[in-house]
């Protein structure tokens, strides 16, 4: 009736919307990776190439890597190769993707896999394996781990009794930060039992401040964190057999020793007394970013945040991380000062190709040459590769984590939400732990978890 | 060629090399179309430019879609057949039906809200001195992408605790500070929060309704307006009588676009609070189950489920479209 010129407007009004849109996604699809390469003393470094030789001559042929390691971490990786490339005269490709813990599976799936893949989970190595495309790893590998890691690794990769990966860096999860000053004013000492831990809280806590800050949101994986608690808590109450056991579900999600670990993180966590200093109640845990948390330390509105140490990194260049400086972090006290368990994780090696050349390298990064290179050149990398020297870590937290996983006592034990199956250990988990600091009872979210478990 | 590109040079190469093959299928095309003539050779071309556009949608759109469909009647890895169990679950499962409770809360309360504000806007503005200044200022948002605005809001409704010298720093919360009040912790309690995620859509979209509505009211004559002043209409009786029932066709195309666009709503959810404290809604928790909890029957079950709800409202916006342009 009316409405004869409406449309032609309407179309160009559309189309105009149509294309704003379209401009802004292919801004969005810039990428920022610049190469950075220039060669240090430690990638310059001859090393011995006879290890690596004995697979052949492998001179111009080329080994693809695929990894979820970007830019800066990429640049000491890439470094640490060089001395196996000068060596050899083979070429190492490497490709680093924040989305590689989809994509390694799809590609792994469509038949597209790259020779290796630096993979962060157990679990996903299982669902790589699962696929068909894996690889086990060549005997001169198996041997390596035998000689420099402890036993626990090598189960971790060990799937239907064949060995598919070595072990790469790793990270300590059971480490509390803390203000080194702040301890030293208020005549804090470092706990060395949990007990002392307890105590120490209280004290802090009738200073009138809040001892404890925490923060769990993380975009879609938002609740981790308190898995990590839950975790060092179960190696804490109710030991390190007992933990395996139920990471690999012998005993149920929500049975007693369960009920006590996470009934035990609640004291801390949903203690009002205890958080959140500086952020708000209990419920703001939720909403707080990890990376947010600690921070609070820094202001003077809280005393004690858990995380592991690769948290280093959220401080800002002017604050000093060093048992002298601004912020430092101690370890997370067992059940009495001589039992020892570490939560941690790591990333393992999994190749898709057993070219000679893929051998030797897989064979050179799980060698103790390659992790003494590695950690000369970066600063934040740890190994629990018995050959590292603790002298080749800089920085203080680095040299104090490799400690922790290098003690003869310490009981180290691989994160357990990364080796249950992904229905729970990157879903329920998360969403049932977040459920549970907004007010849900720890009853109810265990059995929630157990219920997610897949038969 | 076909290999990951990893560095920027080669992206660039890629990108290339792809616009060159497809000048080179065109040009293939052209070629066998030049050679046909006459008023049957006009068929021929016909299907010919549309072989390209058949394919890529065969292979782009009908096979995922199947697939897709196919996929929702197995089990979480995808192993064994298991019938209508993953559309029980939706329907029975109490976190799936909290979803589907949020997912009608968004597409009934967004695109009426957003072309009701779209609409009184358009009429507010219409002909006034600031009106393409005022126009722009509410169809700037359409401009930023959904995961942007939901930082931003993340950041209007941030909280911090009421204690000591530690200041707020999200704007929702320092107003309710200014007027005496304590601040609230917005993105927790339920369903408060899904409501404020909604505020967000509704905060972009409102812009696209008003600039295809005001379009439209520009479009009615002239002489039909002048005609109702001579019979003395006051501003109610302009708009009911006049306005509303010269622009309906576009109402509905805006209310349905904007339905769409609702039902698909992922970036929003995802970025403000990751589908947490109840505010998930059906996209993004068919994301979850397929990436996250690895349950791709479960996932599959979801999309289809979000297809077979988006189909209706795409068949009315076409047809309005088409009944529009009839006219």
């Amino acid at each position: 009736m009316f409405g004869q010129p409406t449309s032609p407007r309407i179309r160009a009004a559309l189309a105009g919307t149509l294309s704003a849109g379209l401009i802004f996604g292919l801004a969005a699809c810039g990428d920022g990776g610049d190469d950075e390469s220039g060669s240090t003393d430690a990638s310059a470094s001859a090393i011995d190439c006879a290890p690596y030789t004995k697979f052949g001559d492998i001179k111009g042929k080329t080994v693809t890597i695929y990894t979820g390691i970007v830019t800066p971490e990429d640049t000491p990786h890439i470094e640490s190769y060089k001395p196996f490339e000068n060596c050899t005269g083979a070429t190492i490709k490497y490709e680093g993707d924040k989305s590689f813990e989809t994509q390694i599976l799809v590609r792994a799936r469509a038949g597209n896999p790259p020779d290796l893949a630096i993979v962060p989970q157990p679990g996903l190595v299982k669902q790589l394996v699962s696929t068909g495309k894996a690889v086990a790893a060549p005997q001169e590998v198996s041997d390596n781990v035998d000689k420099f890691w402890d036993k626990a690794w090598k189960s971790y990769t060990t799937i239907d009794g064949k060995f598919y990966g070595a072990p790469l860096g790793a990270s300590v999860k059971s480490l509390v930060w803390y203000s080194p000053q702040e301890f030293k004013d208020g005549g804090y000492t470092v706990p060395t039992t949990l007990d002392e831990l307890k105590a120490l809280s209280d004290k802090i806590a009738a200073s009138g401040k809040k001892p404890w800050c925490a923060g769990i949101a993380s975009g879609d994986a938002t609740g981790w964190p308190v898995t990590d608690w839950m975790e060092d808590f179960m190696l804490r109450t109710a030991g390190p057999e007992k933990y395996d056991d139920w990471v690999s579900h012998k005993i149920p999600f929500n049975g007693p020793e369960a009920t006590a670990a996470l009934d035990a993180v609640g004291g801390y966590l949903k203690n009002d007394a205890y958080v959140n200093g500086g952020l708000g109640d209990v419920k703001s845990i939720a909403t707080t970013t990890f990376q947010d948390a600690g921070l609070q330390i820094i202001d003077g509105n809280c005393s004690l945040h858990r995380q592991a140490s690769f948290y280093a990194a959220n401080f800002d260049k002017s604050t000093k991380v060093a048992e002298d400086g601004d912020v430092f972090a101690f370890y997370l006290p067992g059940p009495d000062a001589n039992t020892k368990p570490v939560l941690g994780a790591g990333e393992f090696v999994v190749a898709f190709a057993d070219r000679p050349e893929v051998k030797a390298f897989q064979t050179y990064l799980s060698s103790d040459v390659w992790a003494n290179t590695k950690a000369k050149l970066s600063s934040g990398w740890v190994s629990a590769n018995k050959g590292l020297d603790p002298n080749n870590l800089t920085n203080p937290i680095d040299k104090l984590a490799g400690t922790i996983l290098l003690d003869p006592k310490a009981t180290f034990r691989f994160d357990g939400s990364d080796q249950m199956p992904a229905a729970v250990g990157s879903d329920a988990f998360w969403k049932q732990s977040t459920a549970w600091i907004t007010g849900q009872d720890t009853a109810t979210t265990l059995n929630n978890i157990e219920k997610a478990w897949p038969k | 060629m076909f290999n990951t590109a990893s560095t920027t040079p080669e992206k660039i190469l890629q990108m290339l090399s792809a616009l060159l093959l497809f000048a080179a299928v065109m040009g293939v095309i052209l070629f066998i179309a030049g050679r046909f003539g006459g008023r049957k050779g006009d068929r021929v071309v016909a299907y010919l430019y549309l072989l390209p556009v058949v394919l890529l949608l065969a292979v782009g759109l009908v096979y995922p879609g199947l697939r897709t469909i196919y996929q929702s009647f197995f089990d979480a890895a995808g192993d064994a057949f298991i019938g209508f169990d993953n559309y029980g679950t939706i329907f029975s499962d109490p976190d799936q039906l909290t979803v589907l409770r949020n997912t009608v809360i968004w597409v009934v309360l967004v695109p009426f809200l957003a072309t009701a504000i779209g609409l009184v806007y358009a009429i507010l503005v219409d002909k006034s001195r600031f009106e393409s200044f005022a126009k722009t200022l509410v169809f700037l948002p359409m401009a930023i992408s959904m995961v942007a605005a939901g930082v931003i809001w993340k950041f209007m409704y941030e909280y911090r605790p009421d204690q000591g010298t530690v200041k707020q720093i999200g704007l929702v919360n320092q107003v309710i500070v200014w007027l005496g009040g304590k601040p609230i912790q917005l993105l927790i309690d339920s369903p408060l929060n899904t409501l404020l995620l909604i505020v967000v859509l509704i905060w972009i979209q409102a812009g696209f309704a008003m600039t295809i509505l005001s379009a439209s009211i520009k479009a009615i004559p002239d002489d039909i307006i002048e005609a109702a002043r001579l019979d003395g209409v006051n501003a109610w009786q302009m708009f009911r009588s006049i306005t509303l029932p010269s622009v309906q066709p576009t109402v509905v195309v805006v209310l349905t676009t904007v339905g769409i666009a609702t039902l698909k709503v992922f970036d929003i959810v995802r970025t403000m609070t990751g589908g947490n404290f109840k505010t998930s809604v059906v996209a993004n928790e068919f994301y979850r189950q397929t990436f996250n909890a690895d349950n791709q029957g479960l996932g599959a079950a979801l999309a289809t489920l979000l297809f077979l709800l988006v189909i209706p409202i795409v068949w009315y916006n076409v047809r309005q479209l088409r009944r529009s342009e009839a006219r």
